[in-house]
């Protein structure tokens, strides 16, 4: 008597049917050997916002009474793998039916599995990762995230190189073979797409995790309160209004100190605070009020409040002053004006060295216009971006130049 | 027990000839209130007329909201009452139907609305007559409801109805129910008593910390998972259950303040004490059958009557005492439960589970009567009672309902 419990984290909307995909895929692959399982969103989730971190399970048993045990719940108390698609998830997860900030391996059991599409190496990787008490297995796929959008669904093999992986890490559950016969019969199937998973099952690649290893930030924790607790009548006390910075100048809104949102970002701003103008647009636009006003006007982007729209960006009248850079180059929500203030030479040199990386820049969580998608294909090529194409030929590939 | 002093009293009220309706109004004169909401239905119309002339006599200052229909009417008095204004809003029938989502939100709100809910029968088909059904729609949410039976009771509970919703304690939406055109559209001889009585028996209404107010920055009806929906309802529970208190709490100073009302907020016991048979009744169901009741025991029956008051809370331990001595019990519902145990209607199936845990089960019919505003005539009672008469003999209950007054 055994199960396999694997849970998906991704990206909501952006991500949605891939995660769909994968967790089907699980469940389906096990069939092929007599298995019984279920695959799931988590309920809280839904419906889902552009972007924020949302989960998928699939829960595989040996006999149909077993699986029960893991039936009529939102999600496991624990999984034997936990699946994230997009790396900068590795900050942690919170999702909007708010259950406080969760680290990506808290429900990984004690010697289960992270497995993660990656290009970062192990150990950037895991200056973002928390500290775990128990050891457990970091594998990565190496990837860049598979976003695509609502409408828009990214063919780059991302789901069946999953497949492929989960087949070398739980064999006893999903052989590859299985995985490849579940994956011709889906609608989205194909030969290729065997190929694929057939080459992830080679190339993932694993390393042991010690629980001394990860980020060391102990992530908020909170009791819920007893029913007598609570205030009547649905009702909790409204945030309060802000203050100014210091000295009597700028201002900075009070924010709700228990719903950070930033796990919700892919891209954060950086701001070039000599080139400003003061034009007040990113402060209007935002719709988070993520920018506080600083003393001498400029405006400086709360990281622990953005969610990474890239709005501010967008309306941004000066050139290079917001640019959106992939939230996996920063290890901080730390404050970009004081540090501008400490050392503006030295800021100058970091934003520059943050903008001028075109391998985090050009990265988008979603398609803005119409045939984007083919545009991002193409320039991922034409940057190297061997990864994600060559040697795993997606549906387009005909149409591809390698 | 507080002792009742009639006489001085009485001398200061005031004797109208009005009706249930015209009544409550009186109520709402003397109880201030501030916003009211208004859209017609028939037979609740009446109530908003009676309040309209007194806001056009000056008798009483108050906004008065002719809504786009009741949803809206019951939403803006919601909104009202948390901004702490006193508030009253009512309905009929579907028109209730219509506004059930407000209806819905109030009580987990805690906002202490008062209702009167003039009852129709819901349609189809389209009539005026009274069922109980649309009030009782609201019976597992959280709504206080009472029912009353004279134009005096209307005004009493309309007083009373405000100062146990506006209780801290309690913060609770209530709905009164008069039964359509018996008491909403019946004038009766009716005691007015004077603003100074009402003012020392209701005090201010005061919100707290749950005023909606800028200086009381606050957030009201936030979107929830699971985390906190269970623990919400817990509150919902423990406010009905101190409104037991509560209630018996506002009988009492309303019997030492205005020397009249009953000792016995919960239900009138008629001829019950001795009773052998006592019939169990909402409404002005209670006028025929205590006719009936006087004649029988001209006779020598020992036939007696519950009415009850109050459904929610709904008084199921004075009740199992008060149905102790029966031999027989006879409810009679002017509602129907399709599909419910036994197909009884809604009283007689609470009646049933509040004996379950008593010693002494008597025999208990149930029957259906007076459905659409049909008259319930005494040989409907009468026919009730011999039923409950042969239960008594035998001992035992028949698994049934019986439909009274229906053509067959």
């Amino acid at each position: 008597m055994s199960a396999l419990i694997c849970e998906v984290v991704y990206r909501g909307i952006f991500q949605k049917n891939l995660a769909a995909r994968i967790v089907r895929g699980i469940v389906l692959s096990a069939r092929k050997s007599e298995r019984w399982g279920i695959a799931f969103g988590r309920y809280g989730d839904s419906p889902q916002r552009n972007g924020i971190p949302a989960k998928d399970f699939a829960i595989v048993a040996d006999t149909k009474e077993e699986l029960e045990q893991n039936m009529a719940r939102y999600e496991p108390k624990h999984v034997d793998v936990t699946i994230c698609v997009d790396d900068t998830l590795s900050k942690g997860v919170e999702s909007w039916a708010w259950y406080g900030l969760q680290p990506i391996n808290r429900l990984t059991v004690p010697n289960g599995t992270v497995l993660m599409t990656s290009l970062q190496p192990f150990d950037a990787l895991l200056k973002d990762i928390h500290k775990k008490d128990a050891p457990y297995k970091l594998s990565l796929i190496r990837a860049k995230a598979s976003f695509s959008g609502l409408w828009v669904y990214k063919e780059d093999h991302t789901e069946v190189r999953i497949l492929g992986a989960l087949a070398k890490i739980a064999p006893s559950f999903l052989t590859l073979d299985a995985v490849a016969e579940a994956i011709k019969e889906m609608e989205w199937g194909s030969e290729l797409k065997v190929a694929s998973a057939r080459k992830a099952f080679d190339r993932m690649e694993t390393r042991e995790v010690k629980i001394t290893e990860g980020n060391p930030e102990v992530p908020y924790a909170f009791q819920m309160p007893k029913w007598w607790e609570m205030r009547e009548g649905v009702t909790i006390p409204a945030i309060p209004i802000g203050k100014p910075k210091e000295g009597g100048q700028g201002y900075v809104p009070e924010r709700n100190p228990y719903f950070k949102k930033f796990s919700t970002r892919t891209m954060r701003p950086v701001i070039d605070f000599d080139t400003c103008v003061k034009c007040n647009l990113c402060w209007i636009a935002c719709p988070d009020s993520v920018f506080d006003v600083m003393p001498d006007g400029t405006f400086d982007a709360n990281m622990e409040a953005c969610c990474g729209c890239g709005v501010c960006e967008a309306v941004c009248p000066v050139e290079d002053c917001i640019t959106m850079v992939n939230e996996s180059a920063f290890d901080d929500n730390a404050s970009q004006w004081e540090a501008w203030r400490k050392d503006k030479a030295g800021y100058k040199t970091w934003l520059g060295a943050k903008i001028g990386d075109k391998k985090t820049t050009v990265r988008s969580h979603g398609f803005r216009f119409r045939g984007q998608y083919d545009e991002e294909i193409k320039h991922d090529l034409d940057s190297g971006g061997v990864e994600i194409t060559a040697g795993i030929p997606g549906e387009n590939a005909d149409r591809k130049t390698v | 027990m507080a002792t009742v002093t009639t006489t001085k009293a009485a001398s200061e009220d005031k004797e109208l000839l009005i009706s249930g309706s015209e009544a409550v109004a009186e109520s709402l004169t003397l109880a201030d209130i501030d916003v009211v909401t208004a859209y017609p239905i028939r037979p609740y119309d009446t109530v908003m007329q009676a309040i309209a002339k007194k806001i056009a006599n000056g008798q009483l200052v108050a906004e008065y909201i002719v809504a786009e229909g009741e949803h809206s009417q019951f939403e803006i008095v919601k909104h009202a009452s948390t901004v702490g204004a006193r508030v009253f809003c009512g309905s009929s029938g579907v028109g209730w139907m219509y506004a059930m989502e407000c209806l819905v939100v109030t009580p987990p709100l805690r906002v202490p609305m008062v209702c009167l809910v003039g009852n129709r029968a819901l349609d189809d088909p389209g009539a005026f007559g009274v069922e109980h059904n649309d009030a009782l729609v609201v019976r597992d949410l959280g709504w206080m409801l009472c029912w009353i039976d004279t134009s005096q009771e209307a005004l009493d509970t309309t007083l009373i109805a405000y100062r146990v919703a506006e209780d801290r304690r309690i913060f609770l939406p209530l709905a009164i129910s008069a039964d359509g055109a018996f008491l909403t559209h019946s004038q009766a001889i009716t005691m007015v008593p004077p603003k100074e009585k009402v003012d020392r028996f209701l005090p201010r209404y005061d919100r707290g910390d749950l005023l909606l107010h800028p200086d009381n920055p606050i957030t009201v009806a936030p979107q929830a998972n699971e985390d906190w929906v269970i623990e919400i309802r817990r509150q919902n529970d423990e406010a009905m259950k101190r409104a037991v208190g509560v209630i018996e709490e506002a009988y009492a100073d309303f019997r030492r303040i205005f020397g009249r009302g009953p000792e016995n907020p919960w239900f009138e016991e008629y001829m019950a004490d001795d009773a052998e048979v006592i019939l169990i009744g909402m409404g002005t169901i209670s006028l025929p059958i205590k006719v009936a009741i006087r004649e029988m025991r001209a006779k020598g029956k020992k036939v007696g009557l519950i009415r009850l008051r109050w459904f929610r809370p709904f008084p199921f331990e004075r009740l199992v005492k008060a149905l102790s001595g029966a031999k027989a019990i006879g409810v009679i519902d002017r509602d129907y439960s399709f599909g419910s145990p036994f197909h009884s209607g809604v009283v007689a199936n609470e009646i049933r589970a509040s004996l379950y845990n008593a010693d002494k089960r008597p025999p208990l019919l149930s029957f259906i009567c007076g459905l659409g505003g049909r008259e319930v005539t005494l040989e409907d009672v009468n026919k009730a009672v011999d039923m409950c008469d042969a239960a008594a003999r035998s001992g035992k209950s028949d698994a049934k309902t019986h439909w009274l007054g229906v053509r067959e």
